[in-house]
């Protein structure tokens, strides 16, 4: 399916999606596929069905036609929860942290379907231990942290759920260009420690100088795929994305 | 999890700036014997708050052997325990739940058809309260299942008809294909006490409300509080709380929005019913009407002004508004609330300066000048009776005439407001100036206009405090901060 083809069996297909909002076609004729331990990047501008995608991936919204398939497991027609369950997690736009609520509570919700409170326990040290500074705040209210930190919150509550797929959406948004470059290590550690991630993001070199593979979407269609490295020499995505 | 603090040895973590950094710092540093105080208040742990808090109700009728004043006490209970309930689904849940006092009605029509000579059935208190409980819950899930996927807006308006709906089946019960199941707006009555083990506990003692069911009513409390304490810190009162901030965010975790929405219902309405009872049993009787929006606007006044989402704020909302309102009908007390609340407002407003000593001067002189000129052009216009009588100084000090021409109620009341919004428009000396004949027309106002009506004034004096306090307060006497993610 992808051009160059995965090694590694794929956790995540997504095979001829087409999704509509009411009358108007958003993603046409999508095909993606994530590998496991892999990183590959889903770039595209404004209103090109980055945020759709992932919707549909989570199953927020259901595509009309075509099939998402989870870890081997069809979940095309399978409800959030379900998907949450066979592991994907989501690192959600802007964070959306549960801001009057502590950082230990913030985590907690991200492991809100597991109820062992064994492994829970396991899974906070495991967290604590990507992100020291998240132990020494547990106790602070998100809301207040800064960016920074706001956003190594988003990513442990995510990992919480032991996640084999982790979605991130736009982890540059918002933060200040030396955040942005901390906010990628961040990803690549975490990606280093053998989580799949699908990074969607608009600004194209950061996210393909981390990434294995890379997919670029625009009005709704793939347009590009390819190597990270290969779709950095491209001159069309260059012009279009990196400005030179 | 490790209780060891890990300290981060690398340099300056991840966006750590040193506000951040020194966030912990600034919160300790809270300085002198108020900051050690705030702090040592802090630490003392919830249950030992509410057993002090018991403890101190528990002295009541102590104080007064007035059958009145234990009967507001009682009804004070009720309040707390209908806030404690609404505060679940408004404050946790994030719910606008406009149907809450139906089930309040339920739990109390519930009581009256098991526990009554209506259709003669006779249950154990120990067995039908639990039972209603149980029917409030469920009537509260089936209610949360058509409504789980509305928000806001469209969920407020399918519960405003389901209390309607209430609303009309009782006040049509008395004719449900002929049989009578709720007497209609003629309500249930004879209903019993509250017996258990064959024993009845008894309303009245020699003709005053017997203080048993003030205590029955604070243990029904006691247990109420702990249930739902424990709820609120359990994984599902985090998961109401993060749902209430971020749907959105709270369904990507996978947790069960639609499911945590209908328990959120379940547990509010099981709240209300239980109170039913205890209402029920202590008034022998129901009206369909009691169950109506006046009731539903005073419960929410107290979680609103109490604070919504915190416990100890809405039962202090309950504390504070349930004999506010008992205060507010008799006119000799409403009128020190009044002035009060007006004095309160004004040291606000200038905290105590120069200024507040000046306006207070100036009010006061103002008031008697205009009351002896007033007196000396025509004896009529101050020879009115103060309604509930006031004596001393008052009495020299507002004009009260013995007729009031048709006309000056209502030019005098719609003129304070216009005057009110006129301060707001002019600059700050100005204001000053102004503020002294404002204040008199105020007063000239409660006492000619809002005491002659005392059911109305009741309820614009408690909506004019609660809109003062939401100004200074916004999120309520004890309400959380509100945390903003940027």
């Amino acid at each position: 399916m992808s051009a160059n083809g995965t090694t590694a069996a794929p956790i995540l297909r997504l095979s001829g999606i087409n999704t509509y909002y009411g009358q108007i076609h958003i993603l046409q004729d999508v095909n993606i596929e994530v590998g496991a331990g892999e990183l590959v990047s889903l770039l595209g501008g404004n209103a090109s069905g980055k945020s759709t995608t992932l919707k549909t991936i989570l199953g927020i919204v259901k595509p009309r036609t075509g099939t998402v398939e989870f870890a081997g497991d069809e979940v095309t027609d399978k409800r959030t929860s379900y998907r949450i369950g066979q592991g994907m997690a989501i690192v959600p736009e802007n964070r959306r942290l549960f801001g009057p609520m502590s950082v230990l509570e913030n985590l907690e919700m991200g492991a809100y379907l597991n109820k062992d409170g064994k492994a829970r326990t396991e899974d906070f040290d495991r967290v604590y231990e990507l992100f020291p500074l998240l132990h020494e705040r547990r106790a602070q209210l998100a809301g207040t942290l800064s960016g920074g930190e706001q956003q190594m919150v988003a990513m442990g509550r995510a990992l919480m759920s032991r996640p084999r797929l982790l979605l991130m959406d736009e982890p540059s948004m918002g933060l200040a260009p030396i955040l942005v470059e901390r906010s990628f290590e961040i990803i690549k550690q975490v990606h280093d420690a053998g989580v799949a991630m699908l990074v969607v993001e608009q600004n194209a070199n950061m996210a393909l100088s981390i990434a294995d593979r890379g997919y670029v979407l625009s009005t709704g269609r793939i347009v590009l795929e390819g190597k990270a490295a290969d779709l950095l020499q491209n001159e069309d995505l260059r012009k279009a994305y990196l400005g030179r | 999890m490790s209780e060891q603090l890990a300290q981060p040895e690398h340099g300056p973590a991840i966006g750590q700036d040193e506000w951040v950094a020194r966030h912990g710092q600034r919160r300790s540093l809270r300085g002198g014997p108020l900051g050690t105080l705030e702090t040592r208040l802090l630490r003392v742990p919830w249950w030992a708050w509410l057993v002090l808090f018991l403890a101190a109700m528990s002295l009541l009728p102590l104080f007064s052997s007035s059958g009145y004043v234990r009967r507001v006490g009682f009804d004070t209970v009720l309040y707390m325990l209908l806030a404690l309930g609404l505060n679940v689904v408004v404050g946790w849940g994030g719910l606008l739940d406009l149907g809450f006092v139906a089930f309040y009605g339920i739990g109390a029509y519930a009581y009256a058809m098991l526990d009554s000579d209506k259709f003669g059935i006779h249950l154990p208190s120990l067995v039908s309260v639990p039972l209603i409980v149980a029917l409030g819950a469920v009537v509260g899930l089936l209610l949360g299942l058509p409504s789980r996927r509305l928000s806001g807006d469209y969920l407020a308006i399918v519960t405003l008809f389901f209390l309607q709906l209430f609303q009309t089946l009782t006040t049509n019960g008395d004719n449900a294909f002929g049989h009578d199941l709720t007497g209609g707006p003629n309500g249930l009555l004879n209903i019993d006490p509250l017996h258990a083990f064959g024993h009845d506990l008894i309303v009245q003692h020699r003709g005053v409300f017997a203080v048993s069911y003030y205590y029955v009513a604070l243990v029904f409390f006691a247990l109420v509080f702990v249930a739902l304490r424990l709820v609120n810190h359990s994984r599902t009162g985090r998961a109401w709380r993060s749902l209430r901030e971020d749907p959105l965010a709270a369904e990507a975790m996978g947790m069960p929005v639609n499911w945590l929405k209908l328990m959120a219902f379940s547990f509010g309405a099981a709240t209300a019913a239980f109170t039913g009872t205890l209402f029920a049993a202590l008034n022998g009787s129901v009206f369909p009407l009691t169950f109506y929006f006046v009731l539903l606007i005073i419960v929410y006044t107290m979680v609103i002004l109490g604070g919504s989402g915190s416990m100890p704020g809405v039962v202090l909302g309950a504390l504070i508004v349930s004999p506010l309102l008992e205060l507010l009908r008799d006119p000799g007390k409403s009128r020190v609330v009044f002035y009060l609340a007006v004095l309160g407002g004004v040291v606000v407003a200038f905290r105590f300066s120069r200024k507040l000593g000046l306006v207070a001067a100036a009010t006061a002189a103002f008031g008697f000048v205009a009351h002896a000129v007033a007196g000396a052009v025509d004896d009529r216009w101050v020879a009115g009776e103060h309604a509930g009588g006031a004596g001393g100084a008052l009495a020299h000090w507002v004009i009260v005439p013995s007729h009031l021409a048709g006309w000056v109620p209502v030019v005098s009341y719609v003129g304070l407001i216009a005057v009110g919004l006129f301060l707001t428009l002019v600059p700050q000396r100005i204001r000053l100036v102004l503020l002294v004949p404002t204040l008199y027309l105020a007063a000239f106002v409660w006492e000619n206009v809002m005491l002659v009506y005392p059911e109305p004034a009741r309820y614009i004096v408690l909506g004019v405090i609660l809109i003062a306090l939401m100004i200074l307060r916004p999120n309520g006497l004890l309400g959380e901060k509100r945390v903003e993610i940027i």
